[in-house]
Order: C-alpha cells, then sequence, then structure tokens
C-alpha cells in the first residue's frame, strides 16, 4: 500500500487512484510568435530528470479527477507534499539544501 | 480574455435539454437486468449480505462553483438540498446530492424526474455553471446487511471503517480494480454508483465476493 495525500479530497488516497502527468511549472511562452525556435522546442519536448527534488503534476483519475502538484524525492521515491494547482511549493531544491 | 471569448461567454447559453425515456411503451432495460430479471439462486433466510439493483434512477452531474452563494441558493431553491461539503452527501426523500469534486457534485433521484429536475436546475442556476444528464450512463447497485462491509474490504482499497467511512460519507475510489461512487446510505447500508459499461463485470465481482456472507439478490422486501 502506497499512500498520496490529494489536496482536493484532503484524504490519503491508494496510489492506484493516481496517474503522473510529468513535470509541474512548466509555463508556456506568452507569445509563441516571437519566441525562438530554441525557446519553444525547450518548452514542447525538453523537460528535467533530477536526482532528488522533482516538482511533478499528478491526477486523481479515480477520484475528484483533479490535477495536483507533488514534490517528489526522485532517489528515494519519497513525497514530500502535495499542494493544489496555482500554489507554490514549499520544499525546493533549494530548502533541502538548507536543511541537510 | 479576447473579445470574442467575451462575447461568447456573455451569450446566453445555447443547450439542448430532451426528455430522455421514450413516450411509447418501449421496456426500459437497466444495464443489470439480465440478472435481475431472472433472480433463481436461492434466496437465504438470514443473509449477510442483500444486493440488488436500484435501476434506472436520474442521475445528474452539476457543475458550477462551490463558492459562489448564488450557485449554492440555486441548486438549494431547485432540490431542495444544500450543496455538501466535501465527501458528504445531503438526502432529502428521494434525492441526493453527493460531493464528486471541488466543483462537481452527482444529484440523483426517482427516474422520470431527470427532465423536471434539469429544467428547474436551469431555471434557478445562472452564469458559468453545467447540468449533464448522466442517467443512461450510469447506475446504481445498492450492497446491505452486516456483512456488507466486508465485501467492500474485499473489493475496495479504500478504509471502510466506521471511523473513516462514516454514514453520510461518500467517496469516488476504486472498487473491483473499476470505479465506483461509493455512498454510505446507513450503518449497515452502502450505494454503489458505477458505469454502465462495468456494471455486469462488478455486478458479478460482488456476486462472487458475497458468496461466502448467505448473499441474498434482489430488493429486500
Ligand atoms: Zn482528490
Amino acid at each position: 500500500m502506497f499512500y498520496i495525500f490529494c489536496p482536493y479530497c484532503d484524504e490519503h488516497r491508494e496510489e492506484e487512484e493516481f496517474h503522473p502527468k510529468g513535470q509541474a511549472h512548466l509555463s508556456r511562452p506568452a507569445d509563441p510568435d516571437a519566441c525562438t525556435d530554441e525557446e519553444w522546442g525547450n518548452f514542447i519536448y525538453f523537460r528535467d530528470n533530477p536526482r532528488g527534488i522533482h516538482h511533478e503534476i499528478w491526477v486523481h483519475a479515480i477520484g475528484c479527477r483533479k490535477f495536483f502538484n507533488v514534490t517528489r524525492d526522485t532517489q528515494s521515491y519519497e513525497i514530500l507534499e502535495s499542494y493544489r494547482m496555482g500554489s507554490a511549493p514549499r520544499i525546493t531544491q533549494l530548502t533541502d539544501k538548507q536543511q541537510s | 480574455m479576447s473579445e470574442a471569448v467575451k462575447e461568447a461567454v456573455a451569450e446566453p447559453a445555447l443547450v439542448a435539454i430532451m426528455e430522455q425515456l421514450p413516450k411509447t411503451e418501449v421496456p426500459a432495460r437497466s444495464p443489470l437486468a439480465h440478472h435481475t430479471e431472472v433472480l433463481s439462486r436461492p434466496t437465504h433466510e438470514n443473509p449477510g449480505v442483500r444486493l440488488w439493483e436500484n435501476a434506472l434512477r436520474t442521475h445528474l452531474a452539476l457543475r458550477g462553483d462551490a463558492g459562489s452563494a448564488d450557485f449554492a441558493r440555486g441548486v438549494e431553491a431547485a432540490t431542495g438540498l444544500a450543496l455538501p461539503e466535501r465527501l458528504q452527501c445531503h438526502q432529502s426523500g428521494e434525492w441526493a446530492l453527493s460531493w464528486v469534486a471541488p466543483d462537481e457534485w452527482l444529484l440523483t433521484g426517482p427516474g422520470d424526474q431527470a427532465l423536471a429536475m434539469e429544467m428547474s436546475l436551469r431555471e434557478e442556476l445562472d452564469g458559468h455553471y453545467a447540468v449533464i444528464n448522466l442517467s443512461g450512463g450510469q447506475t446504481m447497485l445498492r450492497l446491505s446487511g452486516p456483512k456488507a462491509r466486508l465485501v467492500l474490504m474485499k473489493s475496495c482499497p479504500y478504509d471502510v471503517h466506521d471511523r473513516h467511512f462514516p454514514v453520510g460519507k461518500v467517496v469516488t475510489t476504486v472498487l473491483a480494480k473499476s470505479q465506483a461512487t461509493i455512498r454510505r446510505v446507513g450503518e449497515e447500508d452502502w450505494e454503489l454508483v458505477v458505469r454502465r459499461s462495468f456494471a455486469d463485470y462488478v455486478w458479478r465481482w460482488l456476486v462472487d465476493a458475497s458468496q461466502e456472507y448467505r448473499l441474498s439478490l434482489g430488493h429486500p422486501e
């Protein structure tokens, strides 16, 4: 059993109810017509693959069907926090370094 | 927002509302009619579990802004039910309003009143909202009896202990590798809303899982 906290249901739920949806906090170039091919290519195709803290989008697919963010440690698989769309993570690479 | 989008939002929405029940005498068949019409299985004197389909009910999906006082007032005016909080259900007579998501609820009631309820919701509500008739797309199962909770414990990963799942709570979760919106109607009384296409599978699963608890099929007299 592996539980993930849904910030909309406000409960821990079984992992089976969720799907990961990739890197979070990607921002689309404000004016796609004005950006360079490289900027657009980076937005469309390229994703971070860090060892350690990673912010991801997950969806509570068999549940409230809402998308939300997760801060996860890619080494230990530990989920450090779940937070709603539009809000900022409490734990980042920076705060993690300060702690250790 | 672009001008075109602003105009589209400002315009009154064009929606197609129709009576989805046939006007002529067509025998209506629920997704589980083939199980419930022929109940040849022996029924126990003192069943541990009862399973039946609450067939052909009205199922309406209702979406809107939970934070809007107007929306909450409109829903209450049409249904007589206050918008339930997270994971809660409000019930009055035949109608039940269940929380599904922060901006979505499931309204269930008598099968012949879908159109009337939809019209009355549209009458009372204004602005950005949605009412969708899902009656044909899903069905309702009822599981009751002293062992009903044990059947759910075998079938879903959600904690259905009294402490965690009191009467009045409703959750959408995994059931038998499929999914269901599970509501605790009473201490020994559960309601499961499942997709039409999975109804046969879920029924068979529940029948199989209930064998050891003296299952009785069909609505209790
Ligand atoms: Zn959720």
